[in-house]
C-alpha cells in the first residue's frame, strides 16, 4: 500500500488538504501520516476517498469534518466537532475529544477512547459514536437518528428533544432531557450495541447497559391547539 | 322600575385604539387554544422604509443620462476577498434561501430557471440542497443552517457559495420551523425526519458558538473547498453594527443583513412583529460598520427584508449595498395572493382555497399550512401541481427584468453609468424616522435628526 508523510511543520494545511481532495484518484486506499499538527484546526476535512489518515499528535476544530470513506485515526486529543458532519468512514480518536463531537453526523462511526465534552452527538442524523469515557451536558441534543454509546457517565440534560437517535449508557446519568426516557433494551439493542462495542474495540458487557430514547411527546408541540374552550 | 342603559352614540362604536379589533381576537385566540400564533411571509406594520428615501435625480448641478441609449452596468461580483472563484452576476437582484420543504420541487425549478436566464444565483433552504435547483440554477448559494438538515459536503462541492446563516430578519434569535403537514417522506427523508412531525430546528449551530469559533468554521468551509467558493454570512438585522463588524473579523466574502420585514415560511407572530430592526436602519449600520472596517469594496453587502421594486433596489444600492435578494417579492411574482392560478394558459379560480384557510386574496399569509391555495408553498401533490414549471419561470424572470429596468432608469436618471455608482449624496428622506435611521437629510433641508449635535 502506498504510504505518504505530510509535515505541518514545514508544509501548509491547505496544501495537504487540496492533495487529499484534488490529488487523489477514486478509490485511492493510500495510508497517509500527518506529523506535527500541534492542534491545528480541519486537518484532513471533507475527505472523499477510502485512504487511511494518522495524525500523530494532538488536532483542533473539526478534525475529519464532513467525511465520507476515509478512516481517520488521532493519536491524540481533538478539539471542538470532530467528525462534524461525517457521511461515512470512520474517525477516531485516541485521547478525548472536546465539544460538539460528532455533531450532525450523517453516518459513519466516531470512536472516542477518552472522555468527550459538551453536546456530544448533537443533531445526530445517522451516524454511530461510541465514547469510551464519559460526555457532558446537553449530549445527544435533538439527535434524529443513529447511535451514541456512552460506556462511562453523562452530565445534564442528556438526549434532550430527542427524535429517533437512541443512547447507550453504561454508568450514570445527572439528568435526562426534556422528552428523553430511559427504556428497556431489546435483543435488537443488544445486537446493535454488540457489534458497535466490537467495532470500537471496546470491552463491556452489553447487558450493562441502560437504553435512553425519544418519549415523542415533543413531535407534535401544538398538540394543545386542539383544545378549544 | 326599568333601568335603560345610557347610549352614548359617539362613544358607542369607537374602536379602541389599544385594544383595537384585531387585539381583542388576539386575546381571544389565546384563551380559546393556549397556543401563540404561527404564520408565514413579514411584517405587517407600518415600518420606516425605503417608500420613506427619495432620490435627487440630475438636472443643472448634474447631468442625467439618457434612458435608453445610454449605457447603464449592472454586473456586480461577489466574493472577491478570499475566494478563488467570485460570483459574477449580471444584475444585482438575488433570490433569497427559501427552503425546499417551505417551497415545493416545481417552484424550485421554475427559480433556477428564472435565475439562469437573468444571470443571477438562486440559494437553497432550511432542508438542503434538491437536484431540481441545482439542475436548473446555473450559479446556486448553498446554505449551512443550524439545523443542518440535508447538510452535506457533495452539495458543498457541488455549490457555488455557501452561506453561513446565523438568524433571519423575521426571526432572529429563532429557529426553523416546518409544521407536520409539510412534512410529506420526500422532505422527512431528506431531514432525516419522522414523516408528519412538527419540526423544530435549532437556532444556534451545533458545532461552534461565538465569533472566534465562527472564524474557525468558515475557515473549515474553505479547507473542504479548496478557498475557490465564497462564504457569505447571512444575519438578521438586530445588532447590525455589531454583527456585521463580527462576521467580517470572522472571515466572511458577503454579508448579507435581512432586515424586520424580511419573508419567512413560518414562525411565531410575536417574533414577525417584535423582533429585529427594519431594513433601512439596518442598511446604515451595515454600511457604517464596513467603513469602519475599511472593508467597504472588499467585503460585499446583500440586503434583504422587503425589497419590493426597482426603486427598493435602487434605493439599496444608493445606501451602500452591493446587491439584494428577494423572498416574499418573488412568490408574489410566482402568483402568492392572487385570485387565480394558471393551467396550461388559463386562469383558474383558487378563491375556495383563500376561504378554506379562512383568508382572501390580498390577506394570505398562511404558508405555514402547507395548503398554499396557489400551489407556492405547498408539499401537497395536488395543490403543488397549481404552480407550473414553466409558468412560474416567465413570471419570476420578467419580475427580475422589470425591477432591474426601473433600477438602471434610475441610476440613469441620477446620471449613473453603473447601478453601483448611485450613492447617498443621491438620496433625501421624507419623514423624520427615515432621516435618522438612515442618516440621510429630511427633503429640502441639511438636517439628519441626531447628527451634528441638533
Ligand atoms: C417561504 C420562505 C422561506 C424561507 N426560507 C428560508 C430559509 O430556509 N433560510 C433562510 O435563511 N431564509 C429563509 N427565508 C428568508 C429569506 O431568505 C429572506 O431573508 C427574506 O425572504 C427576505 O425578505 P423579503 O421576503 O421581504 O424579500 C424564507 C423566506 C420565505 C418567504
Ligand atoms: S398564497 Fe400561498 S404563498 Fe402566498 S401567503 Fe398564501 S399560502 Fe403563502
Amino acid at each position: 500500500m502506498e504510504r505518504m508523510t505530510f509535515d505541518l511543520a514545514s508544509s501548509s494545511l491547505t496544501e495537504m488538504n487540496t492533495f487529499l481532495h484534488k490529488g487523489l484518484e477514486e478509490g485511492d486506499k493510500r495510508h497517509i501520516s500527518v506529523l506535527n499538527p500541534d492542534g491545528a484546526h480541519n486537518i484532513a476535512v471533507g475527505l472523499n476517498h477510502p485512504v487511511t489518515v494518522e495524525i500523530h499528535g494532538h488536532a483542533g476544530y473539526y478534525a475529519g469534518g464532513m467525511n465520507k470513506h476515509a478512516r481517520v485515526v488521532i493519536h491524540g486529543s481533538a478539539g471542538t466537532g470532530v467528525a462534524e458532519n461525517m457521511m461515512s468512514g470512520s474517525v477516531h480518536v485516541k485521547g478525548f475529544a472536546s465539544n460538539g463531537a460528532g455533531a450532525t453526523a450523517h453516518g459513519g462511526l466516531l470512536v472516542i477512547d477518552g472522555d468527550a465534552g459538551l453536546r456530544c452527538g448533537i443533531s445526530l442524523k445517522g451516524g454511530d459514536i461510541v465514547v469510551g469515557g464519559s460526555v457532558g451536558s446537553f449530549s445527544g441534543f435533538m439527535a434524529q437518528a443513529g447511535h451514541m454509546v456512552i460506556c462511562g457517565d453523562a452530565g445534564d440534560a442528556l438526549g434532550d428533544s430527542l427524535y429517533e437517535a437512541v443512547i447507550y449508557l453504561r454508568g450514570n446519568v445527572k439528568s435526562l432531557g426534556a422528552d428523553a426516557q430511559f427504556e428497556d433494551m431489546t435483543d435488537a439493542d443488544y445486537a446493535t450495541l454488540a457489534e458497535l462495542l466490537s467495532k470500537a474495540g471496546m470491552d463491556h458487557d452489553p447487558k450493562s447497559f441502560k437504553r435512553i430514547a425519544s418519549a415523542r411527546t415533543l413531535y407534535h408541540w401544538n398538540a394543545d391547539a386542539n383544545q378549544e374552550y | 322600575m326599568d333601568i335603560k342603559p345610557v347610549s352614548f352614540k359617539r362613544v358607542s362604536r369607537e374602536e379602541s385604539a389599544s385594544f383595537d379589533r384585531s387585539t381583542i381576537d388576539y386575546i381571544q385566540n389565546a384563551a380559546a387554544h393556549g397556543l401563540y400564533e404561527i404564520r408565514g411571509m413579514g411584517a405587517k406594520r407600518k415600518l420606516p422604509h425605503f417608500d420613506d428615501l427619495l432620490f435627487l435625480a440630475g438636472s443643472l448641478s448634474r447631468y442625467p443620462l439618457e434612458g435608453y441609449r445610454e449605457k447603464c452596468v449592472t454586473k456586480t461580483i461577489l466574493g472577491t476577498r478570499f475566494a478563488k472563484k467570485p460570483i459574477e452576476l449580471d444584475i444585482p437582484i438575488t433570490i433569497a434561501g427559501m427552503s425546499f420543504g417551505a417551497l415545493s420541487a416545481n417552484v424550485k425549478e421554475s427559480l433556477g430557471r428564472a435565475a439562469t436566464a437573468m444571470g443571477t444565483t438562486t440559494t437553497t433552504g432550511d432542508g438542503g440542497m434538491t437536484p431540481e435547483e441545482r439542475n436548473s440554477s446555473k450559479t446556486l448559494v448553498y446554505q449551512c443552517l443550524p439545523s443542518r438538515y440535508g447538510f452535506n459536503p457533495d452539495d458543498v462541492r457541488r455549490a457555488d457559495a455557501i452561506e453561513v446563516v446565523i438568524g433571519q430578519g423575521a426571526k432572529p434569535g429563532g429557529g426553523g420551523m416546518l409544521l407536520g403537514q409539510k412534512v410529506n417522506p420526500r422532505v422527512a427523508k431528506m431531514r432525516t425526519l419522522p414523516q408528519g412531525v412538527d419540526q423544530r430546528s435549532a437556532c444556534r449551530h451545533p458545532d461552534w458558538t461565538g465569533p472566534d469559533d465562527l472564524a474557525i468554521k468558515i475557515q473549515e468551509l474553505r479547507e473542504l473547498t479548496d478557498w475557490e467558493k465564497p462564504i457569505y454570512v447571512k444575519v438578521g438585522a438586530t445588532r447590525t453594527f455589531n454583527d456585521v463588524k463580527l462576521a467580517v473579523h470572522a472571515g466572511a466574502d458577503v454579508v448579507v443583513v435581512d432586515g424586520m420585514q424580511g419573508g419567512t415560511a413560518a414562525t411565531q407572530t410575536c417574533y414577525i412583529e417584535h423582533i429585529g430592526i427594519p431594513t433601512l436602519a439596518a442598511v446604515r449600520q451595515a454600511v457604517d460598520a464596513l467603513e469602519d472596517l475599511n472593508m467597504k469594496g472588499q467585503v460585499q453587502l446583500i440586503v434583504s427584508g422587503g425589497i419590493r421594486s426597482g426603486a427598493d433596489v435602487a434605493k439599496a444600492l444608493a445606501m451602500g449595498a452591493d446587491a439584494v435578494a428577494i423572498g416574499q417579492g418573488i412568490l408574489f411574482a410566482l402568483g402568492c395572493n392572487s385570485e387565480t392560478y394558471i393551467q396550461d394558459g388559463k386562469h383558474i379560480s383558487a378563491i375556495e382555497g383563500y376561504d378554506a384557510l379562512g383568508t382572501q386574496p390580498g390577506f394570505c399569509h398562511h404558508c405555514h399550512t402547507g395548503k398554499c391555495p396557489v400551489g407556492v408553498t405547498t408539499q401537497d401533490s395536488v395543490l403543488e401541481q397549481r404552480l407550473q414549471p414553466d409558468v412560474g419561470a416567465r413570471r419570476v424572470k420578467n419580475y427580475l427584468k422589470t425591477l432591474n429596468m426601473e433600477l438602471t432608469t434610475i441610476a440613469r436618471a441620477c446620471g449613473k453609468q453603473n447601478v453601483h455608482h448611485l450613492e447617498r449624496e443621491d438620496l433625501v428622506a421624507l419623514t423624520l424616522e427615515a432621516a435618522a435611521m438612515a442618516r440621510i437629510p429630511l427633503a429640502g433641508t441639511s438636517w439628519i435628526p441626531g447628527h451634528n449635535g441638533y
